[in-house]
């Protein structure tokens, strides 16, 4: 929490000067009061007109004055805020942007979207009210006991203790009532829950006839709201009245009280009003204190989710070797893995255990196993996502620990599981993986990606616009479009995992054609499920439950490794799987 | 119309609603009397050894009696709003919750989760609150205004002239700042709106950002975005804060007009100092209650919109059911389709003329492209959607005569959307047979081959599964669903690429499992898996929603027609 301090810094200036100002304006507020009591005790006893004129027209200055102030004050609060936020906000996302995978796993990623929006907007009305107003309130409450002691040291007493009792009566209502309100946004969450699952379960809660389960467990649940919120409402609902009552109350005491004075000449009546409006002007300063105290309580457990974020830390080191393409050259093997054992963070069993091969450089790998049985964490560490548990993860002969993660990821084109695309343009998207490729670069991978034909029926061809996620692409021309983009600069490793679902066979056996001629220097891997992805690679894995349970030809593996056997077999009849 | 409906809402609570209005009056009526009285309290403090005190103490007795029934007014006032607010917002959802349960497929399908739930949350939420909170401010506030300007009235009527003719200055004011900040307050929501768009994009994507190096660039994006929104927010927020301080300005002009020009009537003779003293209390707060007003206005508008929107959802077509119908019990599973037409949308035929016969316990795959009527079949045959003409009939008798209930009892299905409740996995599995025991659903964990995952989690049957099963793998939610369908066993099935997340060896496990609970019942497999299809009874090829082949593997194969092709382009290694 104290680390968001340092985000004052460059606004002290704005800082010190808004609640300063505000604090100007209060003081100026205060007089009016006393200004008034003048013109009724000097103004209007002593028949004085011109008096009465004067003390008017020192109103209005007061009035402007003020007005002044308070204008001076939001303008710097408001910069204040909104640039501690922007600040804040520039930070989080850079750093959001050096988090390693595994913090990344661990924080979900809308978790980090709702901080770096919603929280940050939190923090910065906070700070721009807290600037503003909270300074106001205590001031006033500060200088009305203060002016009405220069009225009547006797009185002010009385005074004190109407505003002690309303200060009290605020502090119990919102201590009381502030967790039952939590209580009654954790209900209301449920009932969106149960609202969206039933909308997106209607067709099973009807197969199963539950319909009627369903609405009584809703009912429940709206029920425990209902109570919740009546319960915290009885309570909340005695702020106004009571701290009403104990302001008028006092003014009624402090009549009482200054009705002696008055009658031995120690007070003017005016001077009573005085006393009497400040009451008010406290009461009011109070209550609306009383309404942002939520909000900056709102604003701190901002703050305090921020700060959860700031707090993550990388665990990996990163290397210092910021090779070129040219260390792959120089090796027989583009990818080695050596005894390597990985387990997720916070699970109990081993992803990959001792894991051993060799990708020859232009060779084609193909990885195969069944769901859960470590196909793309194997890929993954090639760009080292993760730091393996022991053994190690060589690309071109070099730890991959040794390269800057920039180099290392550089040397690789990877299609991701799920075909995303980014807002902009084809072209756009194509120089993700080399920015600044020509459109000669980009036609080629997108022939070899199957994705060439379709483009160039798009009225804007390269330039044709891609909305968030790629979302008006069909599934198919996303994973080609994907499977284009790691190929542009022709990386010396390509990883397709598991990135040929969304193709029918035909674009997938000449997508599989296109990637086999493309060049002899670019090791590929192939994760797939489908034995006819990975049937013809010069070197097919074949992973179960995190082992290594065979390593070698389609051939080879067909007659000796048991599980590819069983893959096979349930995939294509044993002729199919036996000629090629 | 809308406020029929409100009417109909509020009939129950009627009394409490009057009750109320008359707090209302009180309070508004005892919270302006007290100016008054402090006023004349003050006028009894004449001046050194002038003091009625015995007057005094009567009129200050008299101001905390109407206080405190300010002040309880105020309270009873409030919990009579929270009460029929709260009530109304709980019958509202509920008969909400329950009409979704009874809508019809088609609207579920037609709109999208987000713009129902919000229907249901928020917008009850907004509609209540701003229907009764505004109301009540909106009355309070003109009770208080006509109330001023009578008690002000009844004191001095030339000093309320100047108050009258002064206050317009303020709203002047206000709506000119309003109109200003509006325009920047769209900006501020645009900058804001792309700077969210972009987050959500990126960092949504965060894992492929970090692959392809992209992080220098986007920072430098961002920035971009960030520092117009900055300037954007500033000009924003200055601008909106303006209005308290220059209405604040403007009332205390007001005041000093009132107090000045009262000074003077003073002198004459023409009021105490007292009732000058009430005069510039109710002159400050005259013109708060206005400022309210035009903001409740807003509300209400609001409310109404959003209640507007909650109507029109209940008013929506829902599905009855007649006391007529029976409930289906035992049957052997005859499924027959007979000229049976439908279409989603009614100007464009889809399926007609479409006649299906099985006997029991057959195996019907379905095959055919996407869009060609598969998953349709199933949405009629679960009667989610209804025919337009023909006839479905189980048994030869119509399927519209049971209930729908009944029916859907009477048929396991499994979907391609995997869909778990949040709940223990054992709940899940017995969400069609509650009453389970935990040896039954184990039973049919183990034939669904989910019982070795579900025992390596970390609470086994008592794992709670989060919102949609985020907490499992794709394949691990199916098992789940096929568990499910084990543990209840009806005599028809239907499913779905059921199997499509499953990878190849966990799915010939689940085939085995899924031919042992297909043995003796019928079923309809939507399948794109070879091995599937191929031992399937009857295979049905479905193009643009008509059956264009049927018959079993190698007959279609031999026919050398659409099945020969598709099988050609999808399963045949070249």
């Amino acid at each position: 929490m104290k680390t968001l301090l340092k985000y004052f810094k460059g606004f002290e200036k704005e800082t010190i000067i808004a609640p300063l100002f505000k604090m100007l304006e209060a003081c100026f507020e205060l007089f009016v009061p006393l200004v008034t009591a003048r013109i009724i005790d000097i103004g209007i006893k002593s028949s004085d007109r011109r008096y009465i004129l004067h003390q008017g027209i020192l109103l209005v200055i007061l009035g402007i004055v003020g007005l002044i102030c308070s204008l001076t004050a939001q303008y710097f609060a408001a910069k204040a805020g909104m640039g501690v936020g922007a600040n804040l906000r520039r930070d989080l996302y850079h750093h959001i942007n050096t988090l390693d995978y595994e913090a990344l796993d661990r924080t979900g990623t809308s978790t980090l979207i709702t901080r770096i929006t919603g929280d940050i907007n939190t923090i910065q009305t906070g700070i721009n009210l807290f600037l503003r107003l909270f300074m106001r309130a205590p001031f006033l409450v500060v200088g009305a006991t203060i002016m009405a002691f220069f009225i009547s040291p006797k009185v002010t007493m009385f005074f004190v203790i109407a505003l002690a009792l309303i200060g009290m009566t605020i502090t119990i209502v919102m201590k009381w009532t502030m967790p039952r309100y939590k209580k009654v946004q954790e209900f209301l969450d449920q009932v969106v829950l149960h609202t969206s699952e039933n909308y997106s379960g209607a067709r099973v809660v009807r197969a199963f006839a539950r319909e009627e389960d369903e609405y009584q467990e809703f009912a429940k649940v709206n029920d425990q709201l209902f109570l919740t919120q009546r319960k915290a409402g009885r309570v909340s609902g005695l702020l106004n009245p009571l701290t009403y009552a104990f302001a008028n109350l006092g003014i009624v005491v402090i009549m009482i009280a200054s009705a002696d004075e008055v009658n031995i000449g120690g007070l003017g009546q005016g001077e009573v009003i005085a006393l009497t409006n400040y009451m008010t002007q406290v009461l009011l300063a109070l209550l609306i204190m009383a309404n942002l105290i939520i909000s900056v309580t709102r604003a701190f457990s901002s703050a305090a989710r921020v700060s959860e974020v700031f707090a993550l830390k990388p665990k990996m080191v990163e290397g210092e070797r910021a090779v070129s393409e040219a260390v792959m050259e120089k090796s027989e093997a583009a990818v080695a893995f050596d005894h390597v054992s990985f387990t997720y963070h916070g699970q109990a069993k081993a992803a990959l255990q001792d894991i051993s091969f060799q990708a020859k450089r232009g060779s084609t790998i193909g990885v195969i196993g069944g769901t859960g049985s470590g196909k793309t964490t194997l890929v993954n560490l090639i760009e080292r996502f993760y730091d393996v548990d022991c053994g190690q993860v060589l690309v071109g002969n070099t730890n991959v620990k040794e390269y800057t993660y920039h180099s290392l990821r550089a040397l690789i084109g990877l299609v991701p599981q799920k075909a995303v695309l980014f807002t902009g343009t084809i072209r756009s998207n194509m120089q993700w993986r080399k920015p600044g490729a020509s459109d000669e670069e980009i036609w080629a991978a997108l022939k070899l990606a199957q994705a060439k034909e379709f483009v160039e029926k798009k009225t804007n061809q390269l330039a044709e616009r891609v909305q968030a996620e790629g979302k008006n692409f069909s599934g198919g021309q996303r994973q080609r479009l994907t499977i284009a983009r790691a190929f542009v600069g022709n990386p010396p490793v390509v990883i397709l995992d598991d990135s040929a679902s969304a193709l029918d066979f035909a674009t997938d056996k000449a997508l599989r054609q296109g990637i086999k001629n493309h060049s002899h220097e670019t090791t590929t891997f192939l994760v797939s499920q489908r034995v006819s992805t990975v049937r013809s690679a010069d070197q097919i894995l074949v992973l179960d439950n995190g082992l290594l349970v065979g390593k070698g030809t389609h051939e080879e593996l067909f007659s000796t490794c048991q599980i590819y056997r069983e893959i096979c077999l349930s995939q294509l009849s044993k002729e199919e799987a036996l000629t090629s | 119309m809308k406020i029929k409906r409100v009417m109909k809402l509020l009939k129950p609570y009627r009394f409490r609603f009057f009750l109320m209005l008359l707090f209302a009056v009180i309070s508004v009526v005892a919270t302006l009397l007290t100016p008054i009285l402090i006023g004349e309290g003050v006028d009894q403090l004449v001046g050194p050894g002038a003091v009625k005190f015995a007057r005094l103490r009567q009129i200050m007795i008299v101001i905390a009696v109407v206080v405190l029934i300010s002040a309880l007014a105020q309270w009873l006032m409030s919990l009579t709003i929270n009460y029929i607010t709260y009530n109304v917002v709980r019958n509202m959802r509920s008969q909400a919750f329950a009409h979704l349960q009874k809508l019809p497929l088609g609207y579920v399908d037609d709109h999208p989760a987000g713009d129902i739930i919000s229907r249901l949350t928020t917008d009850i939420d907004q509609f209540s609150d701003g229907m009764l909170m505004g109301f009540t401010q909106f009355f309070t506030g003109i009770l208080t205004i006509i109330g001023t300007i009578l008690f002000m009235l009844s004191i001095h009527p030339q000093i309320t002239l100047v108050v009258l003719v002064l206050t317009p200055l303020s709203f002047f004011v206000a709506g000119f700042i309003a109109r200003r900040t509006y325009s920047l307050f769209k900006q501020q929501a645009e900058a804001r709106g792309e700077m969210t768009g972009m987050v959500q994009e990126m960092v949504g994507n965060q894992g492929l950002v970090k692959v392809f190096n992209r992080e220098v660039e986007l920072e430098e994006r961002f920035g971009e975005i960030n520092e117009r929104l900055n300037t954007t927010s500033v000009r924003a927020t200055f601008f909106s804060s303006l209005v308290n301080p220059s209405t604040r300005f403007i009332n205390g002009l007001v005041s000093t007009g009132v107090c000045i020009y009262g000074a003077f009537v003073c002198l004459s003779g023409g009021i105490t100092i007292g009732a000058l003293a009430s005069f510039m209390n109710y002159a400050y707060q005259y013109t708060k209650p206005f400022n309210e007003i035009s903001g409740v206005i807003t509300e209400l508008q609001n409310a109404l919109a959003c209640g507007g929107r909650v109507f029109d959802f209940l008013e929506t077509e829902i599905i009855t059911e007649g006391p007529e119908l029976k409930k289906m019990d035992a049957v052997r599973g005859a499924v027959a389709f007979k000229e049976v037409a439908f279409s989603y949308d009614k100007a464009k035929p889809f399926i007609e003329h479409m006649n299906i016969n099985t006997k029991p316990g057959e195996r019907v795959a379905l095959v055919g492209p996407t869009g060609c009527g598969k998953s349709t079949l199933i949405n009629l045959l679960m009667r989610f959607y209804e025919i337009d003409s023909g006839a479905i009939t189980v048994d030869e008798t119509d399927i519209r005569t049971y209930t729908r209930g009944s029916l859907r009892e009477h048929f396991g299905m499994v979907l391609q959307e995997t869909w778990l409740k949040r709940g223990t996995v054992a709940e899940n599995i017995a969400y069609g047979k509650p009453s389970a025991t935990l040896a039954e659903i184990q039973e049919a964990a183990k034939s669904a081959h989910a019982h070795n995952f579900i025992m390596r989690l970390e609470k086994g049957y008592d794992t709670v599964i989060s919102e949609n099963g985020g907490n499992l793998s794709a394949g691990q939610k199916q098992l789940l669903c096929i568990a499910r369908v084990f543990l209840v066993r009806p005599p028809m099935l239907i499913l779905d690429e059921a199997t499509s997340s499953i990878d190849t060896r966990t799915e010939l496990m689940v085939q085995d499992a899924l031919k042992l609970l297909m043995t003796g019942r019928s079923s309809f497999v939507v399948a794109h898996r070879l091995s599937t299809i191929k031992e399937a009874d009857k295979i049905l090829v479905m193009r643009d929603g008509k059956i264009i082949e049927s018959g079993k593997h190698e007959e279609l194969l031999a026919k050398n027609g659409f099945y020969a092709q598709l099988y050609a382009s999808q399963f045949a290694q070249s």
